[in-house]
């Protein structure tokens, strides 16, 4: 199985990826992450203004067969949420590194950036797996 | 033809049964509260036989045919049963009707209480859960009642096997436990240096299934028992197999504490589309006060009597509370007490003896094509093999269970239990003929072929059922779960 | 008889090909000592000698068909037409399993889906479940429904005492490991007022039942008034509901209600003696991800042909495990089927007169009992159960009724409403004649100085 690994973004072990925006991250799941949930059903975002501390399960993830916890990679404050994906979760599954992004976070610690996998070592994690 | 729903039947002024006109005079009732409307369809009577008899042919079910499904025991359900459950004297009781007159209901339900106690090794027995779920709920709430009497107030834990059925951990939970799962060895059975790694005092106890859901007898049983109960702990066993040992062995015999019994499975109720069940409850001597109730005892001054026995209600002393309405399911427990009165212990151990025949005769006929990962073993009555072909790797379990759909199979169980990729749990039981079991192990060997000739019919599968594959993403997104 | 149709030829042959020689050779898994125990158990009997016994052991009953019974108190004698049973004894629905291979199992998928829909209209709510148990334990998933909508970080839960006992009773059975404060349901037995006073920012929901145990009807407008205080503190209002009386009486989900639990068996389910029973479920579209029990759900196959499934199984204990919304699993799917089948034999008339037939007869009831001297009927709006202060204690009367007149009288309400003092509650369906109620009057009136 072949899956896409984003060179721009930076991974957490429990397939959730980063990338910085301007002052805030955008997060989502990584291709791996949607290929194992298979269609996306519905998705429950964090309401703006939540607080998200990092490796804390902030949102859960259904499909037809499974419900999965998306572990917040980075802490910080909700600024933004993906509405689109009240109508149309299945961009989760379509583009996951694109339209298919979940939150936007205010970092707190700009620091725990540094604590994630690069593309290279999450494709060799993944590999493992 | 897909049948419309009753609501697209309905027409205006349609009416069904008759009523009486009113035999009293009447009171007048206030305008403000009736309600408006009430949009039930409007059907008359042929459109009412119609519309279900059409909708129970688009069903499979045992009546129509061979139905493996691992773990849920869809055995052949006696007419018997429904003929006495029906009788008069039983379906027309009130529960709350004087004792005195109801001591035809309460001798079956405390003639039950004794065979169920006496067929799986526990002195006292609880009637009233619903189902399996509902017994291993009022079991946690036992053990929890036990230790906290016996200020074992840490006791937070219960250990679940890997391959435990998801009621389990649900179970637990709902009573407010941490469930902790403990892995199986390369056996099969569940790993005892695990184990021990994770029995201390915030352990209450374990749940176990015996045969566990890979279909194998659990071969330290009795070291795991001690070892739980060294710990301080309790031993809770789920009876969705015990189909396998009726007769052979007793699970109170075994260390279990508390277990209950699926009556639906093992004693041949009928499964309904998904229930109803009974549940019943067997304990050891220690936790008799704690069960459920009311349930049935003879009557005190009875006691000893050889001429007359009357029944009472008997609320046990330290019960748990109730856990359900009234006294349990009883049009259930009058089908269990028949099956038990036609089958006596003999029967009883035929049941077990040849439910574990056929599904080793089925596991001896598929597993030069079909991964059984624990083959090696003698399965109990059911075996886990693998929708996985070596000569067809795009195949998988659930393409295979489709496929024999369309042979006029029901599937086994699928991607059951989650310790087996690919799982495909079947469960023969006993009342099914060698050429049933023939006729099954050659479909699937045909399929097997299939699989690697023409996967597009696997895939495609089921062509001949009332419906084909159904988008259940959609009915996750669309969520339509009432009618217009 | 163990309906094993396989000879000893049968199992030679397969012993054979197993590669054992004798079924004993299958269970050395099995410790030795456990092996093959004697059950003392009585000899196998044959089907005529089953049923005769069974037949003797039930006519020592005396069933609500052989004497009149005024016996409610949550399980109710109605007339159940013979299309109803006729229809869900079919083997199809009768002995067919869980849908989990939804396209052999469209009969029972629609079915549900269609009961689904009629009580969903019968309570005016959005949704309903494929069923719980019974009305007890439906009740305890609502509070537990409650208790997850409110993240869990609400510990307060208010039980109005007009609720079935046995319901509170298995409510806090449920919530035993809980930690919670059960409160509103320990002395007052008057309306339901009072306990909007009750609810604060603790509070996860408060319970109702209309009509109550006691028979009587609140007005809709105080309900909801009782729902707008639930909500003005972040709380759910769950409201037990009679179906019959749902046949002529505004619904629940007209008055704001969150959540509508309730037993279902007076839909067409016979008494058995109190099970199997059927408990409905139904509540509010957007909450349906914190409901428990089975859902099923309208979808298209691979042709584009309509049908059914399961759906939302991600709540469920075989998907969530410990994370699930309930454990339940096997659920009461035969009476929920009952009950659509008795819903659609009747329609929205049926099921109103069958409502209003239960009313006047009660009602009539009720004033022949007023006016016979020593008994007091309580004061207020009833459905078709009512309280009696009785002149001497319920059981001595009860007892009189029944082996002097052959009547099987109402329920003792002295264990759970001594407050009441000797009071008796009594029913009255579409099934009991003038006659009966007449005869029951004079009875009473001899029951006097039982």
């Amino acid at each position: 199985m072949e899956y896409r690994f984003d060179e721009k973004v930076r991974y957490a072990k429990t397939h959730e990826w980063v990338r910085m925006d301007g002052a805030e991250a955008v997060v989502g799941i990584s291709d791996y992450a949607q290929d194992k949930l298979s269609d996306v059903v519905f998705v429950d975002l964090p309401a703006v203004g939540k607080e998200l501390k990092k490796e804390t399960s902030c949102m859960v993830i259904e499909s037809v067969k499974a419900a999965e916890e998306v572990f917040a990679p980075v802490s910080g404050v909700v600024a933004a949420r993906n509405e689109k994906l009240v109508k149309s979760p299945e961009l989760v599954n379509k583009d996951p590194f694109g339209d298919g992004w979940l939150v936007r976070v205010r970092l707190s610690d700009a620091k725990e950036l540094d604590s994630l996998m690069d593309p290279a070592s999450y494709k060799k994690f993944v590999e493992t797996l | 033809m897909p049948e419309p729903l009753i609501f697209e039947i309905s027409r205006k002024g349609r009416e069904g049964v008759s009523l009486p006109a009113c035999d009293v005079p009447e009171t007048s009732i206030p305008p403000g509260l009736r309600r408006s409307e009430l949009l039930l369809p409007e059907v008359s009577e042929i459109d009412v036989v119609r519309h279900y008899v059409r909708l129970s042919q688009l069903n499979y079910a045992v009546d129509t045919g061979f139905y493996p499904l691992g773990s849920c025991t869809m055995k052949y359900n006696p007419k018997a049963n429904d003929a006495a459950a029906r009788m008069a004297g039983f379906a027309e009781l009130h529960p709350l009707q004087d004792p005195s007159t109801a001591q035809g209901a309460l001798a079956v339900m405390h003639g039950l209480q004794a065979m169920m106690a006496e067929i799986g090794g526990f002195p006292a027995v609880s009637l009233q859960p619903s189902a399996g779920a509902h017994g291993e709920l009022t079991g946690i709430f036992i053990m929890r009642r036990y230790h906290a009497d016996n200020g074992q107030h840490a006791r937070t834990r219960i250990l679940v096997p890997d391959s435990a059925h998801g009621t389990n951990p649900a179970s637990t939970a709902m009573a407010g436990f941490e469930a902790v799962e403990v892995p199986s060895d390369t056996r099969g059975n569940i790993d005892i240096k695990r184990l021990k790694e994770n029995l201390d005092e915030r352990v209450a106890g374990l749940m176990l299934t015996n045969p566990n859901t890979l279909g194998l007898f659990e071969e330290n049983i009795l070291e795991v028992t001690r070892l739980v109960h060294d710990a301080g702990g309790l031993v809770y066993g789920d009876g969705a197999n015990f189909n396998a040992i009726l007769g052979v062995a007793r699970p109170g015999a075994m260390g279990i504490d508390v277990m209950h019994f699926n009556l639906h499975k093992t004693f041949s109720t009928p499964h309904g589309g998904g229930g109803p069940g009974a549940g019943a409850v067997g304990v050891v001597e220690k936790l008799a006060d704690y069960l459920p109730g009311p349930i049935v005892a003879v009557a005190e001054s009875d006691r000893g009597s050889t001429v007359s026995t009357r029944y009472e209600w008997f609320m046990p002393a330290k019960t748990i509370g109730r856990v359900k309405s009234f006294h349990g399911n009883f049009g259930i427990l009058v089908r269990a007490y028949v099956y038990i009165r036609m089958l006596g212990a003999e029967g009883l151990r035929a049941v077990a003896e040849n439910a574990v025949l056929n599904a080793n005769y089925l596991q001896a006929r598929l597993t030069s094509v079909y991964p059984v990962p624990y083959g090696d073993r003698t399965c109990m009555h059911e075996f886990v093999a693998q929708g996985k072909l070596a000569s067809a790797p795009d195949i998988r379990a659930m393409d295979i269970s489709k496929r024999l759909i369309d042979y006029g199979f029901h599937p086994p169980t699928n991607y059951f239990p989650l310790i087996v990729p690919e799982a495909l749990m079947i469960e023969p039981t006993e009342t099914e003929s060698l050429e049933t079991l023939d006729r099954f192990a050659d479909t699937l060997l045909r399929i097997a072929e299939e699989a690697a000739a023409h996967p597009e019919l696997l895939h495609e599968a089921p062509h001949s059922s009332p419906v084909r594959r159904l988008d259940e993403v959609r009915a996750a997104r669309e969520l339509k779960v009432t009618a217009g | 008889m163990s309906f094993i149709p396989n000879t000893e030829a049968d199992r030679a042959r397969m012993r054979e090909v197993i590669g054992i020689s004798s079924n004993a050779d299958l269970f050395t898994d099995v410790p030795e000592k456990l092996r093959f125990p004697r059950l003392d158990l009585p000899g196998a009997l044959s089907e005529l000698e089953v049923l005769a016994e069974l037949d003797a052991m039930a006519r020592l009953d005396t069933h609500t068909g052989q004497a009149p019974s005024f016996l409610g108190a949550g399980a109710y004698h109605h007339f159940i037409p013979a299309v109803v049973d006729a229809m869900v004894s079919r083997s199809e629905f009768a002995t067919a399993y869980t849908p989990y291979q939804p396209e052999i199992s469209q009969g029972t998928l629609q079915a549900i889906f269609e009961y689904q829909s009629m009580i969903a209209r019968l309570t005016g709510m959005d949704v309903s479940n494929a069923s719980h148990y019974d009305g007890a334990t439906s009740t305890a998933e609502a509070v537990i429904m409650a208790l997850n909508v409110a993240q869990k970080q609400r510990r307060c839960v208010i039980l109005s005492r007009g609720l079935h006992p046995q319901y509170r009773a298995v409510v806090r059975t449920y919530t035993q490991g809980m930690g919670l404060t059960i409160a509103g349901d320990e002395d007052r037995v008057d309306g339901i007022e009072g306990l909007g006073l009750l609810c604060d920012e603790t509070t996860a929901c408060v319970v109702v039942q209309n009509p109550d145990f006691l028979g009587r009807i609140a007005e809709p407008g105080q309900v909801a008034a009782l729902a707008r205080r639930a909500h003005a503190v972040g709380a759910l209002l769950i409201v037990v509901a009679n179906p019959i009386s749902l046949g002529l009486l505004v619904p629940p989900g007209e008055m704001e209600a969150d959540v509508v639990a309730g037993e279902g068996q007076a839909l067409g389910n016979h008494l058995s003696f109190g099970g199997p029973c059927l408990g409905f479920f139904a509540f509010r579209r957007d909450q349906i991800r914190k409901s428990s029990g089975r859902i099923a759900g309208q979808t298209e196959d691979h042709d584009g042909r309509r049908g059914f499934v399961f759906t939302l199984s991600t709540r469920e204990q075989h998907i969530r495990r410990e994370k699930a919304t309930s454990n339940i699993c096997t659920n009461q799917s035969l009476n929920a089927l009952t009950a659509a089948v008795y819903m659609t034999a009747l329609g929205p008339r049926g099921l109103r007169r069958v409502a209003e037939l239960c009313w006047h007869k009660a009602h009539y009831a009720a004033s022949r009992i007023a006016a016979v001297s020593g008994y007091v009927v309580a004061p207020g709006e009833f459905f078709h159960e009512f309280a009696v202060r009785c002149p001497r204690p319920v059981q001595r009367i009860s007892a009189r009724l029944y082996e002097k007149h052959g009547i099987i009288g109402g329920y003792d309400l002295g264990a759970d409403y001594p407050e009441l003092g000797n009071a008796m509650l009594l029913c009255c369906t579409e099934v009991n004649t003038k006659e009966q109620i007449d005869r029951l009057v004079d009875a009473l009136e001899d029951c006097r100085h039982a």
